[in-house]
């Protein structure tokens, strides 16, 4: 304890502070993201892997490298985990169909199973995100009152309050979420595909995810409760409604009034 | 006074009608007003529609008040609507959602106070349009015309206090901008904003104060100058078009009983019942899907209602930079520096242009034309090239603005660029008007010309007719009197050049003045003239020989 007291004056006692508080934080920030990923249960089998790889090869490789160790044309898929393959060949954005702001999308390319195997192969590359288990997505267990204030707080600001969907910057946009499975839209939340950001587990742990999904799941079943709604896209449908078909209704009825019979 | 009349009514209900009728006039109110007489056109009519709307907005919206709690005090919802059941909110946002949920009949009545309101400030924008377009703001109109302008005015005032008052996150995010706005005031924007929020934004006092404003402050207001207006109206008595038997001095119409009161009547039953309709069957403004006021999210497609969207869109078209210049400014004082926040006060000049020319342009056009007689007869648009050209000039700076407030869901829906939107409606902005004027004021022009030709040479009749020398020619029709009158009967004002005063001096505003003049007024095409009618048509006698009732025109 001496030697210490003497020595905190040192000229290196400052960067022997730093170092140790960046490696206590640097440590636990590792434990905890680690904590996160862990959940990548490994249920799939080696020839899961084995045919993944194949189709990999064949219909991935060439943007995403022989190895999934990205290129200039794709990004690297170590670590993105299942979930991330699930929720871009489930729901057919990828493969890409053409180059643009962001993958689109479209009719999914793979069955099922083949899906499966891809993600088996991604995930056997390093821990991610995996894909959820039913228990997540159950909407009865969950608090649609809850997660309408997760989504508005993280998700509106992009989707649009009423989950309709709206702009980002140079023609990318944040899509409806209406008729999006709730295993898409959890694992969209835990990978952030496209220009999404990740909502990770110490974000919204999975419990809250859940939430969210049984709030949107909610309002797409409950439908609208006032009369059509005019794509939930607020006041501008709202105003284009008035000044075509109510003005216009009214004008067809001015005429009409002051027609005569001559 | 005593009655004087010997009239004895017989019944009982005579005598409690003259009873009655002896002590308030009301049979010399009717007879005077009764057989005022009024114009018959569709385009005359919204004025009426806006009137009738504010109704309907007085009788739906004292129903919500009946409902409506305007405190900002915090409360857990405990309604019927699931997805929001146990999330705190204002009591305005609770109450709000309890006449939408739990109250009989109350969202319908809810979306008809809330459609109506946007069906009375656009029916009171087209009824300005029409006004302005045919020149009816003329002498002896031009107080009525600011009247008109300061209703449509206090109609988005009204629009806007009442968006505010549910405390969802839609209003709640619009009236941060309002403060946004207010705190980019030099100096003592700051000082306001904290007057009117009662703090720090958005405090506890906003919406009561809102309320307050918004039942009736400017309710009454709209109701004293509506009652202005047509006071103003009745004097000056309704404008016409021009047609056969109209002048400058009469006016050819219906009385307004028993007529008018029928029709206008049924009419109001009319508009009653298409707002009934649309709030039936389409949604407006579902707080529920917003959920209440949080100051920290902002949901896309937040935008304001259709009124206020063009100031919306103006703040959207300013850039924050450009380049390395920034137009936040800040200036040094001696007691410390003070910020002069121009992109967010540069947005709101062209707020100040629209409105102020629009009050002040019965008065440009007259110095511009020197025209100071009393106008009570139309012009169709065609007829003031020059003016349309302003009007529609105007119009496209509007819907620029209008457009750049739904910047986002262009983008969205025809799959463009954000970015690119912004960029275009940018450059709009500036060309925008500029092409509307040359572009409106020579479709203006080239209908007159079109008129013109008509009137000369008849109207083309589509058959087509061999010459025994092979040739092939139209034949043309000419018009009945009726049609032709109202093709040749219109003012058409020429160039003035600049005048010099009594002293022979020619000022500068003069020379200005001269030079809009010639701008405007070079390009003319006159009305045809008697001489210039008998002249054509004998050189054409073939073409025309089948109507000669033609002559009686040119009388």
């Amino acid at each position: 304890m001496k030697a210490l007291s003497q020595r905190r004056r040192h000229p290196l006692a400052a960067v022997a502070l730093l170092l140790m508080g960046l490696l206590i934080t640097g440590g636990l920030y590792a434990a905890a993201s680690s904590v996160n990923e862990a959940q990548a249960a490994t249920t799939y089998s080696a020839s899961d892997v084995n045919e993944g790889n194949k189709l990999f090869v064949a219909n991935c490789a060439t943007c995403h490298g022989m190895n999934a160790e990205g290129s200039p044309s794709g990004p690297s898929l170590v670590g993105v985990g299942a979930a991330a393959v699930d929720f871009q060949v489930g729901t057919g954005r990828m493969p890409m169909q053409m180059n643009g702001p962001q993958a689109q999308e479209k009719p999914k390319q793979f069955t099922d199973e083949e899906t499966k195997q891809l993600a088996a192969y991604v995930a056997s590359l390093g821990a991610g995100p995996a894909v959820p288990d039913e228990e997540l997505l159950d909407t009865s267990k969950g608090n649609s009152a809850a997660g309408g204030e997760i989504f508005r707080v993280n998700c509106a600001m992009c989707h649009n309050a009423a989950a309709a969907g709206g702009a980002l910057t140079r023609g990318k946009f944040a899509p409806s979420l209406a008729g999006v499975s709730e295993k898409h839209i959890y694992e969209a939340m835990a990978t952030g595909p496209q220009n999404m950001p990740v909502f990770n587990d110490s974000n919204i742990t999975p419990d809250e995810k859940r939430d969210v999904i049984t709030f949107l799941k909610e309002i797409e079943a409950q439908g609208s409760p006032g009369g059509a709604q005019l794509g939930s896209l607020g006041p501008v449908s709202e105003g284009l409604l008035i000044w075509t078909a109510g003005l216009g209704i009214v004008i067809a009825f001015t005429i009409w009034l002051t027609s005569r019979p001559s | 006074m005593s009655s004087t009349t010997e009239y004895r009514p017989k019944t009982s209900t005579g005598r409690i009608a003259d009873f009655v009728d002896t002590r308030v006039g009301a049979s010399q109110i009717v007879k005077e007003f009764g057989r005022k007489i009024f114009p018959d056109h569709w385009s005359f009519m919204f004025g009426e529609v806006a009137l009738y709307t504010f109704v309907i907005l007085l009788i739906s919206g004292t129903f919500l008040t009946f409902f409506f709690d305007p405190s900002m005090a915090h409360t857990t919802y405990n309604g019927s609507y699931n997805p929001l059941k146990g999330v705190q909110m204002s009591v305005a946002m609770a109450s709000t959602m309890d006449i939408s949920f739990d109250v009989r009949g109350g969202l319908f009545m809810r979306q008809v106070h809330h459609w109506s309101a946007l069906l009375f400030v656009a029916a009171v924008s087209v009824h300005m349009l029409r006004v302005f377009f045919t020149g009816a703001f003329r002498r002896p109109r031009e107080l009525n015309w600011v009247v008109g302008g300061t209703l449509l005015v206090l109609a988005m005032a009204a629009g806007f206090t009442g968006y505010s008052l549910p405390d969802d996150l839609l209003s709640g995010n619009g009236l941060r901008i309002i403060d946004g706005v207010i705190k980019a005031i030099p100096v003592v924007g700051t000082f306001i904003s904290a007057f009117l929020f009662g703090g720090e934004f958005p405090g506890t006092a906003i919406v009561g104060r809102l309320y307050m404003l918004h039942i009736m402050l400017v309710p009454a207001m709209i109701l004293l100058m509506i009652g202005i207006h047509l006071f103003m109206v009745v004097v000056h008595k309704h404008t016409q078009y021009r047609g056969p038997g109209r002048t400058n001095d009469n006016v050819v119409g219906f009385p307004v009983g028993p007529v008018y009161a029928a029709k206008a009547g049924g009419f109001f039953f009319i508009v009653f019942g298409i707002v009934a309709a649309i709030s039936g069957f389409f949604t407006i403004n579902p707080i529920w899907n917003y959920g209440p006021y949080d100051p920290s999210p902002v949901s896309a497609g937040t935008q304001p209602d259709w009124y206020i969207g063009w100031v919306d869109g103006a703040l959207r078209l300013m850039p924050g930079v450009l380049g390395n210049f920034s137009f936040e400014w800040i200036i040094p004082f001696p007691w410390g520096d003070n910020n002069l926040i121009l992109n967010v006060l540069l947005p709101m000049v062209p707020a100040a242009i629209l409105i102020g020319a629009m009050f002040a342009w019965p008065w440009i056009e007259r110095w511009i034309t020197k025209d100071n007689r009393e106008h009570h007869l139309l012009d169709r648009p065609r007829n003031a090239p020059f003016r349309t050209g302003v009007g529609v000039a105007g119009v496209i700076w509007y819907c620029v603005m209008w457009c750049a407030a739904s910047s986002d869901l262009i983008a969205t829906h025809f799959h463009v660029s954000l970015n690119d939107v912004t960029y275009w409606l940018r450059a709009l902005f500036f060309l925008g008007p500029i092409l509307g004027f040359i572009v409106a004021r020579r479709i203006a022009l080239s209908l007159q010309r079109k008129d013109r030709e008509i009137v000369l040479h008849g109207r083309e009749a589509g058959v087509i007719e061999m010459s025994p020398e092979g040739g092939f020619s139209e034949q043309h029709v000419a018009l009945d009197e009726y049609k032709l009158y109202k093709l040749v009967s219109f003012e058409s004002h020429e160039v003035l050049p600049p005048e010099a005063d009594r002293v022979g001096h020619v000022t500068r505003s003069e020379k200005a003045r001269g030079a809009i003049s010639k701008f405007f007024f070079e390009d003319r095409v006159a009305p045809v003239t008697p001489a210039e009618l008998e002249a054509a048509h004998g050189h054409h006698a073939p073409a025309i020989e089948a109507s000669s009732e033609n002559a009686s025109i040119e009388r």
